[in-house]
């Protein structure tokens, strides 16, 4: 028998079959009603095969790399685990900032994960499918190796054994919660500018660089390694978001204004969720990166305004949210971290007065700021808690219709008065933190009139029925042990007594 | 403007007045006084005192602050739903028109926080 080799595809070749090859037109049903949620946004596509993906990734090739990539992760984990890892962070305070991220991140990578693979059922374009499958794995992976990576802390420390339980009951958690719920429940071009573009793309070094780079600092070996592991799967995201966006505008002039209000939006919603890692990185690092005033300027002010020059050349503006995101820059770590201290009997987290070098730290970093705004109230609060009164707001925060934070937001150009915007809908008042906010309810108020805040929530019983401490059980969160001050708490007391134990025979 | 949807879309208020069980939710801000994070949120009964409402719910939550001994309820002035508004402290939250949701701010005019610095 004659045996025929064939020469062996390339990688572009079989790319190709993978995108086009393999995808048909239907012919029994017709294609809008097997594809029935890829048109009713208004976004209009002639050409699908116009999409490239630049990475030209195959499901073989995906597979080999990341099996690589997740047997070295997995070593380094066990290998942090049986050494102790935990014990080589700086300060246990660093834990506060763990347990925020873990409590919160790898659910918001399995929200990912879901999103990618509804937006990739969604389109009809193979291209966009196949990218959108690939980042969906990617997204679960994540998920999963962050869990892996959390489980190391969650042995040893309080508050991160119920983040799953604790997702959508923890009222600072419905921040970040409800940008991803937002996002979900769009259609999948929305999704892609939310998570792909604004996300991915516009945030994504806010996001990486105070984590990883944290982590770094703070000798938190395990999640630098998830972080390093998951850097070459962000490089792809990033490029697919921006893909997708081009995409979009070169297809047809009449999506610019629609990807334009979708920028718009998601740029604001995300510079939002991201006063939570502003407040990681000023305040619950013990060995500061940068401050988040800085990161914002390299970050944002600089990357991301070269990235939206690029995008002129299709029409599209900055959003008008930046320059109030870019004033905010002064204010939000402080306004942020001021507020959970005193919400601190709510939180799974501990928190703390700043010593006198970390206030010193925050004054020259926020020349502008912090010795007007901000450091008498950390003063007036040592001073109390030295009388034995630790300032605790006993009030229950007033929240905003859309992003959900707490009202603690200051007015543009007036850092001493809290911003607030009302309006009626439909014979129902409605509150929110900011021009943006009542923007984003106005263009879609029928969506945001849902909301579910857990403060109204509280009062209508429905969360353990309407005391504090039938909300701690409900939440499963242990009064004493996960809330209040870090100084005193059992895990100050657990790191100091096994780092001892770690370098000393006593 | 409307959702974009594949149909028609409608959502039903999470927060309308009749989930609270007789009770309605309003909203109080002590202006110029940020050592409180944001407004607290109240649930109150719209038969209530309003100055009642004052003493025995929203002065708790001051109680701490350096200038609560000094503040006098009287003296305060008011803006309801970010407009000047004369509240009748001696009516109930309802006879002074009193919304479910309605946010209140309130200022002392001499007490400008601590330090007088806003806080």
């Amino acid at each position: 028998m004659d045996m025929k080799t064939e020469k062996k595809l390339s990688l572009k070749e079989r790319y190709r079959h993978l995108t086009r090859g393999l995808g048909w037109d239907t012919t029994y049903q017709p294609m809008k009603d097997v594809f029935p949620f890829d048109t009713y946004e208004g976004i209009t596509i002639h050409d699908w095969d116009k999409w490239e993906d630049p990475f030209r990734l195959t499901m073989d090739a995906y597979w080999k790399y990341q099996a690589e990539k997740e047997r070295k992760l997995y070593a380094i984990l066990d290998a942090f685990n049986q050494s102790h890892g935990h014990l080589n962070v700086t300060d246990a305070r660093y834990l506060s900032a763990i347990k925020l991220f873990f409590s919160a991140i790898p659910l918001l990578e399995y929200m990912a994960h879901r999103g990618f693979s509804i937006a990739g059922r969604q389109f009809r374009g193979v291209g966009p499918r196949v990218a959108c499958q690939m980042q969906s794995l990617d997204e679960i992976r994540h998920a999963q190796t962050q869990i892996h990576t959390a489980s190391n802390y969650n042995k040893y420390y309080n508050g991160m054994h119920a983040f799953v339980h604790q997702m959508p009951r923890m009222w600072y958690m419905s921040v970040p919660k409800s940008f991803f719920d937002d996002a979900i429940t769009a259609g999948p071009f929305e999704w892609m500018i939310a998570i792909g573009f604004s996300f991915e793309y516009v945030l994504t070094n806010l996001l990486f660089v105070p984590f990883m780079s944290g982590a770094a600092f703070n000798g938190d070996l395990g999640t630098m390694t998830f972080g390093f592991s998951a850097q070459s799967d962000e490089a792809r995201h990033m490029t697919l978001g921006l893909e997708c966006i081009k995409f979009m505008l070169e297809q047809d002039p009449a999506n610019l204004p629609i990807v334009q209000k979708w920028i718009d939006k998601w740029t604001w919603r995300g510079s939002r969720v991201l006063a939570l890692v502003a407040m990681m990185m000023d305040y619950m690092l013990p060995k500061r990166v940068m401050s988040w005033k800085e990161a914002w300027e390299i970050y944002f002010e600089q990357n991301g305004g070269a990235l939206f020059k690029d995008l002129e050349r299709y029409g599209i503006k900055v959003p008008d949210c930046a320059a109030q995101a870019t004033e905010e820059k002064e204010h939000i770590s402080h306004q942020l971290f001021a507020a959970l201290y005193q919400w601190n009997f709510g939180t799974s987290l501990h928190t703390w007065i700043p010593n006198p070098d970390e206030l010193d730290w925050l004054s020259a970093k926020y020349p502008n700021t912090f010795d007007r705004y901000y450091r008498p109230r950390w003063e007036l609060w040592a001073d109390m808690a030295e009388q034995g009164k630790r300032h605790l707001n006993v009030g229950l925060a007033q929240l905003c219709q859309v992003c959900q934070y707490p009202m603690i937001f200051t007015e543009p150009g007036n850092p001493s008065k809290l911003c607030h915007r009302e309006l009626d809908y439909k014979g129902e008042k409605y509150h929110f933190c900011s021009d943006h906010c009542q923007h984003i309810f106005e263009n879609e108020a029928e969506k945001y009139v849902q909301a579910w805040l857990p403060m109204p929530q509280l009062f209508q019983g429905t969360c353990g029925g309407g005391s504090v401490e039938g909300w701690m059980k409900w939440v499963n969160l242990v009064p004493g042990v996960d809330n209040m001050d870090f100084e005193g708490s059992q895990d100050q007391k657990n790191f100091a007594l096994w780092k001892g134990m770690a370098s000393s025979n006593g | 403007m409307s959702v974009k949807a594949v149909k028609e879309y409608l959502g039903a208020p999470r927060d309308v007045v009749s989930n609270f069980h007789g009770n309605q939710l309003l909203y109080v801000c002590w202006e110029g006084h940020l050592m409180y994070a944001s407004p607290s949120i109240f649930m109150v009964s719209p038969t209530m005192k309003l100055e009642d409402f004052l003493i025995q719910m929203v002065g708790p939550v001051f109680k701490d602050h350096p200038e609560a001994s000094k503040l006098d309820w009287r003296k305060a002035t008011w803006e309801k739903g970010d407009k000047p508004w004369a509240p009748k402290l001696d009516q109930t939250v309802a006879e002074n028109g009193l919304v479910h949701k309605e946010y209140l701010r309130f200022q002392t005019p001499g007490l400008n926080g601590y330090k007088g610095l806003g806080i």
